[in-house]
């Protein structure tokens, strides 16, 4: 059930989750967001500008990172606020493995108004890929 | 050649307004692998209080990216989009988008300033619906990596 903002402390964790993502997610994904640009899809393209392969689309690992806070709190409409900065590509092999993106996320700050500030953290490989990722949640 | 910086404020005229489809947000919610009902099924989307199904928090991108192309192709602004990489992006909501939505956005650039040779851009968009109220900001940074020697 919903989450009560009397519920949590500074430091509590959200669960944690691992995203897959393929060559296919991605085509599936320019498609969905209308985002063609081929660096997404292209091998050859994507090393002609100098990225070690194929890489998600930044909005992809967005999108994904805060499936940690609409998950625990179930009503996506209680993301009030959500930022990221694009630190690092996450490169997606044609390996039929693809990559992974590892998200975790913790209560940051306890705002007013039952307003929550979870701070996300999201790596590839080990390597973080977002930074300064953050997002402000009203809790029941 | 490093970006005018008068162009800071500039604000463009509000796009034809968006139609948000059922279908489209689905299509959106499968490609991002998201199976929140809220997302897919009207009556849970109608059981949290929202009128139709709503979208997930990253969606709104779809309409602002495509209104930020105003900002990305103005010849007079002349930046090199083959150099553009995504920053950063925020946004903050009003209330979802939800299905139904006639939505337009008003683009501003907030800043351009030059950092090591390159040229980072902050573009507004703010999301309106057919009502005129607000739905959701979004702020995202281009950054225009500095040409290099041999594409001079």
């Amino acid at each position: 059930m919903a989450i009560s903002y009397d519920e949590v402390e500074v430091g509590t964790e959200l669960p944690a989750q691992s995203f897959p993502v393929t060559r296919d997610t991605l085509v599936r994904y320019a498609g969905a967001s209308g985002d063609f640009n081929p660096i997404h899809w292209n091998e050859k393209f994507a090393l002609e500008v100098g990225l070690p392969d194929v890489i998600a689309h930044g909005m992809f690992t967005m999108a994904e990172a805060i499936r940690v806070v609409t998950d625990w709190v179930g009503d996506p409409a209680a993301v009030v606020e959500y930022g990221v900065r694009f630190t690092r590509p996450v490169p997606v092999p044609n390996d039929g493995v693809g990559a992974v993106i590892e998200v975790s996320g913790k209560v940051a700050k306890l705002l007013d108004d039952r307003k929550v500030q979870v701070d996300l953290l999201a790596t590839t490989g080990g390597q973080k890929v977002l930074g300064m990722s953050k997002a402000v949640v009203r809790l029941a | 050649m490093a970006l005018d910086p008068s162009f800071i404020g500039r604000t463009y005229p509000p796009t034809e307004p968006y139609e948000v489809g059922r279908e489209k947000i689905r299509e959106f919610a499968v490609a991002v692998g998201d199976q929140n009902p809220a997302y897919n099924d009207p009556e849970a989307a109608k059981a949290l209080g929202h009128p139709d199904v709503i979208a997930p928090p990253t969606f709104p991108f779809v309409i602002t990216y495509r209104a930020a192309a105003q900002v990305v192709e103005d010849p007079e602004l002349g930046l090199d989009f083959s150099r553009v990489v995504h920053g950063d992006q925020k946004f903050a909501y009003t209330r979802p988008v939800r299905a139904g939505d006639r939505l337009s956005v008003t683009v501003t650039i907030d800043n351009i300033k030059s950092l090591a040779g390159n040229d980072v851009l902050t573009v507004r968009g703010e999301v309106t619906d057919a009502t005129g109220e607000h739905v959701v900001t979004s702020v995202m940074t281009l950054v225009a990596r500095a040409a290099d020697e041999a594409g001079e």
